[in-house]
């Protein structure tokens, strides 16, 4: 270990002259053929002219290049040690620091998430795009208990956003249902397609049970498009009624009270904007603390368990069918309050909106931000909704950008944006009590 | 008796890794399995565990018989097994492995417990809440018998807890091995390939060989067979300078 450290520490400021002097030497020998000497037409005769002071400039530039470069790249090696070595003495004390730096930014974040409609009260389109970012976090939330937490790769999380949108669909146009009635109802029908999911795949791990998720995001789909009788086929579920506020439509001033006669206000359509930007915003602090609060609870604990070590975890008497089945209607039920708000929001909804391809972004997202990490997973909700809006006047160079954004952050960051992981339990002194 | 295997068989697919196998294990004993690789130790181990389930033959629990039970549902009769490879939670700290291990017991006697171990492995105290996959390979294995040891188990089982250690850890796992039976009680079962320390510590052995038992004895006898000593004690005569 010495000898290495050794072996990768910086060259010395001496040393880094000589080096940078043996390249200007280099320079010079090369540079009297090549730039010192030259060939003129003078009057039909070639005579060889000297360019003394561009070769003097030739070679007091690679001397300077050499020396910088060689200086970027120790610069760049003494931060890649500091850092190992901080990894290594990563001891005790230490997971606590990055800890609390998170939950600063957490905090922050939160704060900005709610002045923002304030902010941008005028602007249809920072609302709208905000309110998109929230969707993606809740479903992000969601499938990362799936994912990050009980490591069961699922492929087909759309099918249960799915399942919750044309439940709240079908239960207000068909029945008359309000969307808080709904949202229960809606979220239960989620869980209940997540434990026939998880049923028939309990025995399965890895890139298996990734095939089986995603014929199952599939089925749902195609059932969506062909069940016309029940979903409206491909034309879908329209006129879906919007979220009140407790009663009161957002709606211009009529017979009825209003949300803006009630409370007074001119009327506008920005307000129920941003009412359904609150809406989600809570929606998905509630996810938020669910899931965190789950996690620290022994039922969830034995998620992270499981991912880690299937036997072992049995071996320790837990009912690995069990935990998985709860992972599944845990996330799926989350994913199926998303489906919900996302019918309310739209006010129209078909099968074009839960393929693939949304799956795969849901994913990402979890991917991306760090597996199991519910800060990690704003952070990439918001790189990967907000980077194909920036992106748009690139027009159809649009997704290629996306795509290497992805793989840079990838290299960049293997374990995702945020991949700390926050202890579940604190050392508590004897006699605390638990 | 506390556990008992009559003509337990085995097989891993097409496999056929256990041809009925006798075995028991008394109250208060320290038994361990040995035989070289290959030859079904760690099957057996699992087998108890239903993982694969015994095709044959009845295995016993404490006067129950545990052949057709779920895994979880074995752990749950009072077994606790530290399995081969340590299998700990490796992105979880070790606080939290210690409370996985815990799952079944008592909220109330996790304090105790957890104290218990802490003066067992005081390493386990000083990285508490460091991920478990940065210990090294000793302390990882320390903590797979801390983890295993919080469910109070009534038999432990111990699946080659000296595979891959230094010396020094391993004379330490022996020691504990020891500690745990001599002072605590505690009933254990170990399978090794390291004969020589695991007989001295066991009141009896079992040599298996091509999934058949095909000695038993106490510690000392086997020690002294002659077989034993030239299939699996060769090479152990550096250990013994321990």
């Amino acid at each position: 270990m010495n000898t290495l450290v050794i072996a990768r520490q910086p060259t010395s400021p001496a040393e880094r002259l000589r080096d940078a002097a043996a390249t200007a030497l280099i320079a010079l020998l090369l540079g009297i053929p090549m730039i010192g000497l030259t060939t003129v037409d003078q009057g039909g005769v070639l005579r060889v002219a000297s360019r003394w002071p561009a070769l003097l400039a030739f070679v007091a530039a690679c001397f300077a290049g050499r020396l910088l470069l060689r200086y970027a790249s120790d610069l760049l090696r003494a931060r890649r040690l500091a850092r190992e070595t901080a990894a290594e003495a990563t001891t005790g004390a230490r997971p606590a620091a990055g800890g609390a730096l998170l939950t600063g930014i957490g905090w922050a974040a939160l704060a900005v998430a709610l002045l923002l409609p304030i902010v941008f009260s005028d602007n249809r389109y920072v609302v709208d795009t905000a309110t998109t970012v929230l969707i993606y976090v809740m479903l992000g939330w969601g499938l990362n208990v799936v994912v990050g937490l009980a490591g069961l790769l699922d492929l087909g999380y759309v099918a249960f956003y799915a399942v919750g949108a044309y439940t709240y669909g079908l239960l207000s146009t068909q029945l008359g249902w309000g969307f808080w009635q709904a949202l229960p109802v809606a979220g239960a029908m989620a869980a209940a397609f997540g434990i026939i999911l998880g049923w028939p795949t309990l025995r399965l791990r890895g890139d298996y049970l990734a095939i089986v998720t995603l014929g199952f995001g599939e089925i749902i789909r195609v059932i969506l498009v062909n069940w016309t009788e029940m979903s409206g086929g491909p034309n879908g579920i329209t006129s879906i009624p919007r979220p009140s506020f407790f009663g009161l439509p957002f709606k211009p001033p009529g017979d009825a009270p209003t949300f803006a006669s009630f409370f007074g206000l001119d009327y506008s359509p920005n307000q129920r904007l941003i009412f359904l930007y609150y809406l989600i915003l809570g929606l998905a602090l509630l996810t938020n603390l669910f899931v965190s609060r789950m996690r620290r609870l022994p039922a969830g604990r034995a998620w992270e368990a499981m991912r880690e070590d299937e036997i072992a975890c049995k071996a320790m008497g837990i009912n690995a069918r069990n935990v998985k089945l709860s992972a599944f209607a845990i996330g799926a039920m989350l994913g199926g309050f998303a489906g919900v708000f996302f019918a309310a929001r739209q006010g129209f909804i078909s099968p074009e909106s839960f393929t693939f391809n949304e799956s795969a972004i849901i994913l990402a997202i979890v991917v991306l931000g760090g597996m199991g990490s519910q800060l990690g997973v704003v952070l990439a909700s918001l790189v990967l909704v907000l980077l194909p809006e920036l992106g748009r006047d690139f027009a159809e160079y649009r997704m290629l950008l996306f795509g290497a954004a992805m793989i840079l952050i990838m290299i960049w960051k293997p374990g995702g944006i945020l991949a700390h992981r926050e202890p579940t339990l604190r050392h508590r002194r004897p006699g605390d009590g638990r | 008796m506390m556990l008992e295997l009559a003509g337990v068989h085995a097989h891993y697919g097409a496999i056929h890794a256990l041809h009925g196998v006798d075995l028991s294990v008394q109250v208060g004993e320290v038994v361990t399995l040995i035989g070289a690789n290959g030859a079904g130790k760690s099957t057996l181990m699992m087998s108890i565990f239903g993982q694969p389930r015994a095709s044959g033959g009845r295995i016993v629990f404490d006067g129950e018989d545990i052949t057709r039970l779920a895994t979880h549902d074995i752990a749950r009769r009072g077994i606790a097994l530290v399995p081969e490879g340590r299998r700990i939670f490796q992105r979880m700290t070790v606080l939290e492995n210690l409370q996985m291990g815990a799952v079944l017991g008592e909220e109330a006697n996790f304090a105790v417990d957890l104290k218990r171990m802490y003066a067992l492995f005081p390493i386990l105290e000083e990285r508490s809440q460091q991920r478990a996959g940065t210990l090294s390979g000793g302390e990882q294995q320390m903590l797979a018998i801390a983890r295993a040891l919080m469910c109070r188990p009534q038999l432990l089982l111990l699946d080659e807890p000296s595979l891959g250690l230094a010396p020094l850890y391993i004379k330490k796992i022996f020691q504990i091995v020891r500690e745990l039976n001599r002072e605590h009680g505690m009933t254990i079962l170990l399978v090794e390939q390291n004969a020589h320390h695991a007989l001295r510590v066991a009141h009896r052995g079992y040599v298996l060989q091509h999934g058949q038992i095909v000695l038993a004895g106490t510690g000392r006898e086997l020690l002294e067979n002659p077989e034993v000593h030239a299939a699996y004690l060769e090479g152990g005569h550096a250990a013994r300078a321990t």
